[in-house]
């Protein structure tokens, strides 16, 4: 009944989609067709059929209905339900299905609110969404349907994998999802501002919010897997430059590009054809990363991608929107002109060093992650990892940091460098006392330039707020702010990790006391303990911090018996200064336990300012919806004076 | 004001992303169809064999080393071991080979004594010696990266081919065929 | 999900055969002299694991995995470079062991990439600002 319900709603949402799109074209064209005038409804309900048909299938993952045949094969009745709801979009079909649902809602609020732009371009806004989406609706309803029925129903679920079977993987795909489908409604803004030959400021602050709630999503995302392979994996590695990941951060990498020159174009119109170039790249990035992990291409096991005609329907779906859309701009961005000019020394000047080296570190990953694929048209096998990767991309990153330091602090069009400097004091003494600290421990190059690079921004990322009423700052601002201080400290984590962690690796038995840095462990014992579908050996650890008052660690390796799978679950104490990451691994003959130990100074800071970024944006993005709002609130009452007063 | 001279920029430039993009998709359209190929093959063949010399593995049967490997009859060098399933099912086959008149040499990684006996009992004993290797370093010395494998060995103690995974009942005779050419 | 798939190689592994035999002397040991041991890890993080190709041999409890930590260890230990020690490898596995491509005629557009972006970079913007300032 649900899956029915789920399956009619879809199919009329893609019908609704046609209708959109047929309307978009028409807008171009002509005005005063009644279609024209019904796609702003059509766009809503077609957002919230989609809607219907993901709770439906949300509903029958939680009740397990193994009528059907997705939640057979992904689910289980015995998992907790936390896992059953995440587990409706931990598979393909599910997670097609959220994101054709997040798009449509998406179009929708957009045929609610967006009013700012001429109509004509607003339709053919909503035109190019309707055109991404439908090659979606055609992926589901044709080659992944999530509500297949089996008949009869399976007697019971094959479950959902262990390791996804976590509350911070539960979360970690849709969060991306969100932010992919986000840079879609960026994309769609861009092609329709493109078609209709409307790049101006305000297209700019329409396009804003989307960029940045992408944006916002993208980096949570990104987080969230990093932590989760930091702690789930036992290694203590927390990013491996793997091609999925990289898959995540490219469009992340575009994404910040776009937000930085969408604030150009919004404030001073300038960079016009750039940006409307960024909004394309950067949804581009979202699907290319998509094509990526779901064909399997590049990835060495295939978790996903066992049916090889996903991989060519997404390459489908991509050649035909990115094609068209890089089409529509070579034929149209000639007649966009760049805009209002500005020195290379100016706030403007900053953020197009930002965009270009932004780009520059997007270029080197792109390149080095499909190069084993280059390689093999020529019968080589290569790999690319972290010795290309870490020194490769910083050529970009480090001097794209250092002009952010003094970037913010330029005023728009026209500055010197002169009028800045006496700011710049503090922040170049705290680097250089970084250096010198870092050359005194003898630290390698990355990560002593990145320890100098942090001390120096933890200041100059504040600056901007230097003789500021602070009562009086705007939020955007703030939120700049914030981004900024996350990333030094971001930064700062990366270096203390690579260059100060202290690892032990032991064979120990119970009783004895382990040291590692300034942690003293005592190992006190190891038993057998059950979860609610799992069971595990556990061990129990005594950790005291230079003789303090001791913190139990408990690292476990279970055993989940649906599917048969095992997991390392590691163990961690959080200090203000760092971690302690403990793994149990397997008993030698002898009876000695296997244990890996790691004291990792500051790492959390890249946690927490990965966190300090995703709330900057979330600052600005308030800031700017406020006022937005504001603005048309006041709209609103001006056009209901005028009927009132009218005749 | 600085004059708004319009700056478009040059057309090529502009339709230099959808030259790149196209460039992408040929280049996977190209990787989808390529087998895809998952197997780390040895870069050896055609290498001798380094210098190694491997304990006996079981009572009734010698050790392992290179001499022995190159005393000028070519061989099957076939890596295993007890407690790999695949080995178990590729064990007639060996047999195979063995009547044929294959000269089979054996490597058990990572086996006990014990363990070793029982499976050569159950499913045969092919094999004129059988080195024991507990660090799998006779593996990374051939290039190999897994259990099953096996290598054809001339007579120089040269490695002349390498076969990933257990031998099919059909690859028995394209076996034979390697050793007779590595004869020659 | 994205490391999931790295995840299962790592846990999937083991299950395809385990060998009852304890893990060699030095698969998770360190070395005694801790420069040693800082060279042997990085070795080890840009050496990928034979059997769940997703990783590198640092991060695997795939028991080859911890056998070539073993190796390299040793080696390390008896005072061999870390990078005669890669060289080793790639002779016998291919390029594809190892993380860190050389560069050879295949790789190098791999390197010439950053010069040729930023030469690029440079290009464009010189020509904007070069009009800007006039």
């Amino acid at each position: 009944m649900i899956a029915t319900l789920g399956l009619a709603a879809l199919w009329l949402a893609a019908a609704l989609a046609m209708l959109q799109l047929v309307g978009g074209a028409l807008a171009l064209r002509a005005n005063g067709n009644p279609l024209v005038a019904a796609l702003r409804p059509v766009a809503m309900i077609q957002g919230m059929l989609a809607s219907l048909a993901m709770l439906c299938l949300i509903v029958l993952f939680c009740q397990t209905d193994l009528s059907v045949a997705l939640v057979a094969t992904n689910s289980h009745s015995a998992k907790p339900l936390l896992y059953k709801f995440a587990g409706s979009w931990g598979n393909h079909e599910g997670s097609m299905l959220l994101w054709v649902a997040v798009m449509a809602a998406a179009g929708g609020v957009v045929a609610w609110v967006e009013r700012r732009l001429p109509e004509r371009t607003i339709l053919a806004t909503l035109g190019a969404q309707a055109f991404v989406s439908l090659g979606f609706y055609a992926f589901l309803l044709f080659a992944s349907n999530p509500f297949t029925r089996l008949d009869p129903a399976a007697p019971e679920g094959q479950g959902l994998n262990p390791l996804l079977q976590d509350p911070g993987l539960a979360f970690h795909p849709p969060t991306l999802y969100i932010g992919y489908v986000g840079l879609s409604v960026a994309f769609s803004f861009a092609v329709g501002a493109l078609l209709t030959r409307e790049v101006s400021p305000t297209f700019a602050r329409a396009m804003r919010p989307w960029v940045l709630g992408a944006w916002i999503f993208l980096t949570l995302g990104i987080l969230f897997g990093s932590y989760w392979a930091y702690y789930e994996l036992g290694w203590g590695g927390w990013w491996f430059w793997d091609p999925v990941e990289n898959a995540s951060l490219m469009p992340w990498l575009a994404a910040t590009a776009l937000l930085h020159s969408v604030s150009v174009l919004a404030a001073r119109n300038a960079l016009r054809a750039w940006t409307v170039m960024l909004g394309v790249v950067a949804f581009s990035m979202s699907m290319v990363g998509t094509f990526l992990v779901r064909s399997g291409i590049l990835v060495s096991v295939h978790a996903f991608a066992v049916d090889p005609t996903r991989g060519q329907f997404i390459l489908a779906l991509l050649a035909i929107n990115i094609g068209a859309a890089l089409a529509v701009f070579g034929l149209r961005a000639a007649s966009v002109t760049e805009g209002e000019r500005f020195a290379l020394t100016s706030r403007e000047g900053a953020l197009v060093f930002n965009n270009v080296m932004l780009t520059g570190a997007l270029g080197i990953v792109l390149i080095g992650t499909l190069y084993p694929l280059i390689a093999e048209t020529v019968g080589a096998r290569v790999s690319v990892g972290p010795p290309y990767f870490n020194p490769a991309t910083a050529i970009f990153v480090l001097p794209m940091l250092v002009v952010m330091a003094f970037g913010p602090l330029l005023r728009w069009r026209r500055d010197s460098m002169k009028r800045i400097s006496p700011l710049l004091l503090v922040p170049a003494t705290l680097a250089l006392c970084g250096l010198a600290f870092g050359i005194w421990r003898g630290i390698g190059v990355l990560p002593l330039l990145g320890l100098a690079l942090a001390c120096g921004l933890v200041v100059a990322s504040v600056m901007p707020l230097w003789g500021r009423k602070l009562r009086t700052v705007k939020l955007p601002l703030w939120g700049m702010v914030t981004a900024h201080l996350g990333v030094a400290l971001a930064l700062g984590g990366m270096a203390s990790d690579s260059a100060f962690t202290k690892e032990k690796l032991v064979a120990a038995r119970p009783g004895e006391t382990i040291v590692v840095g300034p942690w003293s462990l005592q190992f006190a014992k190891v038993q057998p303990i059950a979860g609610p579908n799992w069971t595990a050996i556990e061990a129990t650890l005594e950790a005291g911090y230079d003789g303090g008052k001791p913190i139990t660690l408990k690292p476990q390796a279970r055993a989940f018996w649906s599917p048969p799978q095992g997991t390392n679950e590691s163990a961690l104490a959080t200090r203000w200064n760092g971690q302690l990451y403990a793994v149990l691994g397997e008993q030698a003959e002898d009876g000695r336990w296997q244990l890996r130990l790691w004291w990792k100074p500051f790492i959390t800071l890249i946690w927490l300012g990965g966190m300090l970024v995703a709330l900057g944006g979330l600052l600005a993005l308030f800031g700017r919806v406020a006022s937005d709002l504001r603005r048309l609130i006041a709209v609103d009452k001006i056009a209901y004076r005028r009927r009132r007063q009218g005749p | 004001m600085s004059e708004q001279k319009p700056s478009v920029p040059s057309r090529w430039a502009l339709w230099l992303p959808l030259v790149l993009f196209g460039a992408f998709v040929a280049l996977v359209l190209y990787g989808l169809q390529r087998p895809a190929e998952r197997e780390v093959r040895s870069a050896m063949i055609g290498k001798p064999l380094p210098q190694f010399v491997l304990r006996a593995a079981v009572d009734d049967r010698p050790g392992l080393s290179f001499a022995d490997m190159a005393d000028g009859k070519p061989k099957l060098l076939n890596i295993f071991a007890s407690w790999c399933i695949p080995c178990a099912v590729e064990a007639p086959q060996l047999a195979q080979l063995r009547a044929q008149g294959i000269d089979v040499v054996g490597v058990a990684i990572r086996d006990k004594p014990d363990d070793l006996k029982a499976f050569l009992q159950r499913h045969g004993n092919p094999f004129s010696r059988i080195g024991a290797d507990d660090v799998s370093a006779i593996q990374f010395a051939v290039g190999s990266s897994g259990v099953p494998e096996s290598f054809v060995i001339d007579g120089k103690g040269t490695i002349r081919y390498q076969h990933i995974g257990e031998i099919r009942a059909d690859q028995v005779e394209m076996i034979v065929q390697k050793v007779r050419e590595a004869g020659q | 999900m994205k490391r999931l798939l790295l995840a299962l190689a790592l846990i999937s592994a083991p299950l395809l055969a385990n060998s009852p035999l304890p893990s060699a002397p030095y698969a998770y040991v360190q070395l005694e002299d801790p420069s040693k041991e800082a060279e042997a890890q990085a070795l080890m993080q840009s050496i990928r694991c034979l059997q769940c190709q997703g990783q590198s041999i640092h991060d695997s409890d795939a028991q080859i995995a911890g056998d070539l930590r073993n190796q390299i260890r040793l080696r390390i230990k008896a005072g061999e470079k870390p990078e005669a020690i890669r060289a080793w490898l790639i002779e016998r596995y291919g390029d594809y062991v190892s993380y860190a491509p050389r560069i050879n005629s295949l790789t190098w557009p791999l390197f010439a990439a950053p010069v040729l972006l930023l030469g690029f970079a440079f290009f464009m913007l010189r020509r904007r600002f070069a009009k800007g300032d006039a």
